[in-house]
């Protein structure tokens, strides 16, 4: 990984003191994740150019982030020995540190000069593309050329690549150029940080101090900092995952997208009000809440005194952990009694799921190949056989609002179906019909006239003989 | 001096010692049982409060020794309790235990005289009891005793001298429905209700003669078993009690009671009562008499028919011979259990009233059905056993395995059939009714509906219960003995396979993961075949193959014959399973899944494809290659299992290769060449950057190679012809797991196949090495090295047998050799770099090759559990635990 500052301000060869690195010497520092190379391609009075090499240990980095585990192929394959990412960062606060922290021992008076720089970045990864990387330096003051590149000249059809060479002008102290490096680099990469600690994230930020509470990404800014957290159930899975290269931060991404999507119609919120109600119009004070993920359903239903009883099952063991965190159950012992938390399967027969007055399934059925439907309709509907069962999933039809939303696309990559209205209908009168129950429909937010309402509600109340 | 008593004991039972304080039942129980089989009071007063004595442990002496009583019982663990037990509340729990665990409960009364009592408590430095108490604990006893028998205990021996008490034997003695040792064979046969024509034809088919006391016997030995109601209804029930009882008394047959044996036994001890009673004309005795229902009249009638002087000491032979029928038998060490209507896993090879009532009835619900006849609960459907239980009782059209049980009624006298099953070939053989006898009070030989239908086990196997696999698992597999697998791993697995994989009913088989060969010493070179040989060589394997290793994706590929055979063997249609039509109705669009003859899974289990059309028609090209070589016919089966690779790799990890492989490949091209750029100019500076030019060259070179490799595995996939599929293992077909096949005839079988389709499909090149020869060695090296000169993957050595075990145990069933190039996309671009070459090298490929073989192991088990047919849960648990133990942390790259 290469970048380089030039300057061409007057007596341009000060910059060798403004970073306090010699400029006829190739200089080497041994940093955690491997060497940083400092050398100088041009010294002069007109123009003074200072290249940054950082050599990534690809080895140490993968035992590093193993940590006993086995983690993923990524982690042996990628892309860090040759991109700009956090450890560009590291890398300036520690072999550009003084610069960095505005100090210039021989040249004070030029420390806070606002200088012409142009900076080139070999390689920078862009999640968010061109159009991020302006947004993000240009309300900065920078001229910005970046060039794209394809995944592989061989295989034109694979599209583009995520990665720029930039090159970026501007006038301001190298204090301030360095900073804005140290804190959008990483941002644009948008990655994991394999290296960087909490405690490090929180440095970043304070880099920012003078002018990220003025830029107008700020939030993106931070928030792509703080999301990404290394779970170990997560690799886990992962590993199993195989071909699949889903990794947490995308799958995070995924979720991300269908809350923003839905946001500006308050989806969520609705969905859940529709549900507690549905739930108190059946007089259900016993709830099996199915595929209850992290617990937003439960969390909402607890603080109701009306709710005796309250099972939230899912598969995924790491999201009942969040469920867990989000319950409190550790705090309040008494809460255990009211909620508890099942690991288990819509696709296996559940003993553990008779006896109660009603079963929730938001927004779940969708993430099941829907040949498999069928063995959930039989766990749910004959085997656990609630008095009422909630179902909610998408209006599929609804998607056409969505302009951010490419047509025939799902909301969710893992959505394995979207149906509209009529299929919806029909699913569940079959259903209800096979297993004796009634049913009827609820719309869920505020409906298109033609399209419908963005998600639709079917509640299932078992028919007595 | 007297014959010393003799009290005779069952191997399993609960023993209550009753006697007052110092009436020396410790000494007892010491001298006549193993120190494990006593469970004293006072020892548990003991392990409570470290004081025998103290009585204010006493509950909760009780309850530590009730419940060690529990865990002996279920353990099928004699029990004796060594306490004074002279209360109805003392007794009471073990009244309880007993009838919980199905044991025999047994009293031994100690009863020396008050005196010997007293004595021996004033002799006890320890307890001293006031005479008072010993008198009250003597009353007691002698109240207690009289009421035993009501309370439930079967036995009842009363010592009342101390001579008798000293010199009493103890015998054990084996319950008689335990024959484990007797492993057959059998020829097991069901409900006959008089139907002697169809038994004698029967026993003819199954080759019985009759020797010169006309009694059928089996020259080779073989035995009959009957399941019981040999009376009632048919047309020639004497002639049958006759014939069973003939062999039974000679030792060609056994029999369990059926009802309606039992029924009758009842009836003929009324009548010999009755008979008994009017000869010395006293009053009718008030018995409640049997009803003459369900076909008694007819065996009456046929008795009653019979000369007077004939029909008194026959109806005295069949009350004894009912009398000594045993409940149910236990056989063939525990694997083999036959009663009348069935028996749960808790109650086999015991002995309770229970027990009996349901050998004799089953479990019924107590309510009954539109025919008024009792409705069962359905134990079958929840039976776990080990055992194999082979019943009859309630008349079926056709006998089905279903959890491991068999119901073998074919309601014969309705006009069905009789039938045997052959125990252990597990084979069903029968002989049509010559005519319906009666008429079944519930129709049985319903006409068939419309349309394929499930078998009982596939119908109850739709869907599967989480409780069997949401646990450590622990999966018995015939290579390797138990499989465990940990709790946590079921966990991910459980997710995979609920979210992701295709439906268990396709689910027989996952592929082991395979370890590289060991590490190479070569200076340059992270794994050569030389290791991969010397592995086997040390082993004491003196042959192996090397296969060419394909560069694409694992698929398994389940193919059947035609859709009907998806249903008919595997139970699903598509990957979904059988909908129900009600009242006429067709299943909604929604609800419909598309027919098809197989699937194609991933080493994980998932759906291969994407697009279904695309499975569909790929499944057909390969149906047409299969049809073409005759394969059906000549390996007598309508589905098959198969092994293979598809390439292109870029088919199924496009995604991978767009979101890794490439951006790697172009980030380090451009980055390594600006860096080489800036580096030229400051050298032309004056700076000393000769050796960083130098470096970043080599890594551009490695760069450049690490996307010629992937390159290689990529092309655009539009239709079907641009795929290839290289099949390697022909893995299993009806009846058959090739495991007993070498490796050179699954490679040369599936050749021909190839060679039916060589647009798609694509035979494995191979070598056979002697691994003691050089030549042989070298040339197999040379080829290795001729594949993976331009990134070729390399290949997979193999034990030229399938699996052979070597002087420890089970070998790797392969071991894969990677090429130097291939490995860039394994390690990163820039692996071979001498300070990155000398740190990979330390590798540790132990908890590899432990994973390969219980995988290999747990992959096996289940395609034979599937080829024997058992219920999908079995075969389920192995691939489940192959998929948990795919989770286990491992490196990655080996």
């Amino acid at each position: 990984m290469l970048f380089t500052i030039t300057t061409t301000a007057y007596q341009a060869d000060d910059l060798s003191f403004l970073l306090h690195k010699h400029p006829a010497r190739v200089q080497v520092f041994e940093l955690k994740f491997g060497k940083v190379h400092v050398f100088y391609s041009e010294v002069n009075e007109t123009c003074c150019t200072a290249a940054m090499l950082l050599e990534v240990d690809p080895i140490a980095l993968a035992r590093r982030h193993r940590g006993g585990g086995g983690g993923t192929l990524g982690t042996y394959v990628n892309d860090r020995p040759y991109v700009a990412s956090s450890f560009l960062s590291v890398a300036i606060s520690q072999v550009f540190g003084t610069a960095l922290a505005g100090h210039c021992k021989d040249l004070p008076n030029r420390v806070d000069e606002a200088m012409p720089f142009e900076v080139n970045i070999a390689v920078l990864p862009c999640r968010g593309g061109e159009t991020l990387l302006r947004r993000l330096f240009e309300s900065l003051g920078y001229q910005i050329k970046a060039i794209p590149y394809a995944l592989d000249n061989q295989f034109p059809q694979w599209g583009t690549s995520r990665y720029f060479t930039v090159n970026l002008k501007g006038t301001c102290s190298l204090q301030l150029l360095l900073s804005h490096l140290y804190v959008l680099v990483p941002v644009l990469d948008d990655e994991k940080h394999y290296y960087v600690g909490e405690d490090e994230v929180a440095k970043l930020l304070r880099r920012g101090e003078t002018w990220l509470p003025s830029h107008p990404e700020r939030n993106l800014i931070t928030e792509r900092y703080l999301k990404y957290q290394r779970s170990l159930v997560r690799e886990a899975l992962a590993r199993l995952q195989e071909d699949a290269a889903v990794s947490d931060a995308t799958t995070e991404r995924y979720a991300a997208a269908e809350e923003a999507l839905e946001a500006p119609v308050r989806l969520n919120a609705l969905r859940l009000e529709a549900v507690l109600e549905a739930l108190k119009h059946c007089s259900a004070r016993r709830v099996l809440d199915l595929g209850c993920g992290e617990g937003k359903l439960l969390a909402m239903l607890v603080k109701d005194a009306y709710f005796e009883r309250l099972v939230g099952v899912d598969v995924s063991a790491q999201a009942l952990e969040s469920a867990a965190k989000r319950l409190h159950l550790d705090r309040h012992p008494k809460r255990r009694e009211q909620v508890s938390l099942l690991h288990g399967a819509l696709t296996y027969r559940d003993d553990r799921l008779h006896g109660y007055d009603a079963a929730t399934l938001v927004e779940v059925i969708e993430h099941l190949d829907a040949p498999r439907l069928r063995a959930l309709e039989r766990v749910v509907f004959e085997y656990a056989r609630p008095g009422c069962v909630i179902v909610t999933t998408p209006n599929r039809e609804y998607n056409a609002r969505f302009e951010s939303l490419p047509a025939g696309n799902f909301r969710h990559p893992d959505h394995r179906f979207e149906w509209g209205r009529s299929e919806f209908r029909t699913w569940a009168e079959y259903v209800a019909t096979q297993f004796g129950y009634a049913v009827r429909f609820v719309p869920i937010g505020e409906a298109d006239e033609a399209l419908g309402p963005p998600t639709q509600m079917a509640v299932f109340e078992q028919l007595h003989d | 001096m007297s014959e010393p008593k003799k009290i005779t004991i069952p191997e399993l039972s609960l023993v209550l010692l009753i006697g007052a304080s110092s009436a020396g039942k410790s000494t007892f129980a010491r001298k006549h049982f193993k120190p494990t089989e006593i469970l004293s009071s006072d020892f548990c007063r003991g392990l409570v409060s470290d004081n025998e004595n103290d009585m204010d442990a006493t509950k909760a002496a009780f309850d530590v020794l009730h419940y060690i009583a529990a865990k002996r019982l279920a353990a099928r663990r004699l029990v004796v309790v060594d306490a004074t037990n002279l209360k109805l509340e003392d007794r009471k729990p073990f009244v309880d235990l007993a009838r919980e665990y199905h044991v025999l409960l047994i009293a031994i009364v100690l009863e020396p005289p008050q005196n010997v009592c007293t004595a021996r408590n004033q002799a006890r430095p320890d307890r001293h009891l006031p005479r008072s108490v010993i008198r009250g604990h003597i009353q007691q006893l002698r109240r207690s005793v009289r009421r035993l028998g009501k309370e439930g205990f079967r036995y009842i021996h009363h010592l009342r001298s101390e001579e008798d008490i000293n010199s009493v034997r103890i015998e054990r003695q084996r319950l008689w429905t335990d024959r484990r040792d007797d492993s057959g064979p059998f020829d097991i046969i069901g409900d006959l209700h008089g139907c002697c024509d169809e038994l004698e034809e029967l026993l003819g088919v199954l080759g019985y003669v009759r020797n010169e006391g006309g009694i059928f016997v089996h020259p080779q030995g073989r035995r009959a078993l009957f399941v019981g109601d040999l009376v009632d209804r048919g047309p020639r029930i004497v002639d049958t009690l006759e014939l069973i009882i003939g062999m039974c008394e000679t030792g060609s047959a056994l029999c369990v009671p059926g009802n309606h044996d039992i029924k009758l036994l009842r009836k003929l001890r009324e009548r010999s009562q009755t008979e008994k009673v009017s000869h010395g004309r006293h009053h009718r005795s008030k018995i409640t008499e049997t009803q003459i229902t369900h076909g008694l009249a007819e065996t009456l009638a046929e008795l009653d028919a019979l000369p007077a002087d004939e029909r008194e000491p026959f109806e005295e032979r069949v009350i004894t011979f009912l009398d000594s029928l045993v409940s149910h038998f236990l056989l063939d060490d525990g694997k083999l259990v036959v009663a009348h209507a069935g028996m749960k896993e808790e109650m086999q090879g015991r002995a309770s009233g229970a027990v009996r009532e349901f050998a004799l009835y089953g479990e019924t619900t107590g309510e009954t059905d539109v025919f008024g006849l009792p409705i069962r609960y359905d134990w079958a459907s929840a039976y776990r056993g080990r055992a194999t239980v082979v019943y009859g009782h309630t008349p079926v059209p056709e006998p089905e395995w279903f959890n491991h049980t068999i119901n073998i009624d074919t309601g014969c006298v309705f006009g069905g059939k009789l039938t045997a099953l052959r125990y252990p070939e597990k084979e069903l053989v029968s002989v049509p009714a010559q005519r319906v006898y009666s008429d079944p009070v519930r129709p049985f030989l319903e006409s068939e509906p419309e349309g394929p239908q499930l078998t009982a086990q596939q119908a109850h196997d739709d869907l599967l219960n989480i409780a069997d696999y949401l646990q450590k698992l622990m999966v018995h597999t015939q290579l390797m003995g138990n499989v465990v697998v940990r709790e946590e791993n079921a966990a991910a697995a459980l997710e995979v396979m609920t979210r992701f994989a295709v439906a268990p009913q396709w689910l027989i088989y996952l592929p082991p993961t395979m370890s590289p060969s060991a590490t190479s010493g070569r200076p340059n070179m992270l794994e050569h075949p030389e290791e991969a040989f010397s592995y086997y060589r040390n082993e004491g394997v003196s042959q192996v193959i090397c296969e060419e290793k394909h560069m694409g994706s694992r698929v398994v590929i389940v193919l059947c014959r035609d859709e009907t055979i998806a249903l008919k063997r595997f139970g699903i249609i598509g990957n979904g399973t059988v909908q129900p039509t009600f009242d006429g109705e067709k299943s909604p669009e929604t609800n419909r899944v598309e027919p098809s003859i197989g699937v194609c899974y991933t080493r994980t289990g998932r759906p291969f494809f994407n697009d279904p059309e695309m499975e569909a028609a790929l499944l057909q090209r390969l149906h047409a290659a299969f049809d073409a070589i005759k394969f059906w016919e000549t390996h007598e089966t309508d589905w098959v299992c198969l092994d293979a690779e598809l390439m292109p790799w870029s088919a199924k990890a496009q995604e991978l290769i767009k979101e890794q492989y490439a951006p790697v490949g172009v980030a380090g091209g451009i980055a390594l060449k600006h860096a080489a750029d800036v580096l030229t100019q400051s050298g032309e500076r004056g700076l000393a950057v000769g050796e960083l030019q130098e470096q970043i060259t080599q890594r551009w070179d490695s760069i450049e190679r690490y996307r010629n490799v992937y390159r290689q595995y990529c092309w655009e996939v539009t239709s079907l012809d641009d795929l290839k599929l290289a099949p390697f293992h022909l893995l299993a077909v009806e009846d058959k797991v090739y495991t007993d096949k070498d490796h050179r005839w699954h490679l040369n079988t599936l050749k021909a196949l190839c060679d039916a389709d060589p647009g798609l499909l694509q035979a494995t090149a191979y070598r056979v090495v002697d691994v003691q020869d050089e030549a042989s060695q070298g040339e197999a090296i040379q080829w290795w090295e001729a594949l993976t000169e331009q990134g070729g993957e390399g290949m997979v050595v193999k034990p030229y047998d399938f699996h052979p075990r070597g002087s420890r145990g089970l070998l790797q069933p392969a071991v894969k050799c990677r090429g130097r190039e291939y490995l860039r996309i394994i390690y990163g671009p820039e692996y071979l770099l001498p300070e990155n070459l000398d740190r990979l090298k330390a590798r540790n490929l132990g908890v590899k090759r432990r994973l390969a073989l219980r995988e290999f192991a747990l992959g096996i088990e289940a395609l034979e559990r599937f080829v024997r047919r058992e219920p999908l849960r079995r075969v389920h648990e192995c691939v489940f635990g192959v998929l948990a133990l795919e989770s286990e942390p491992v490196d990655p790259r080996l």
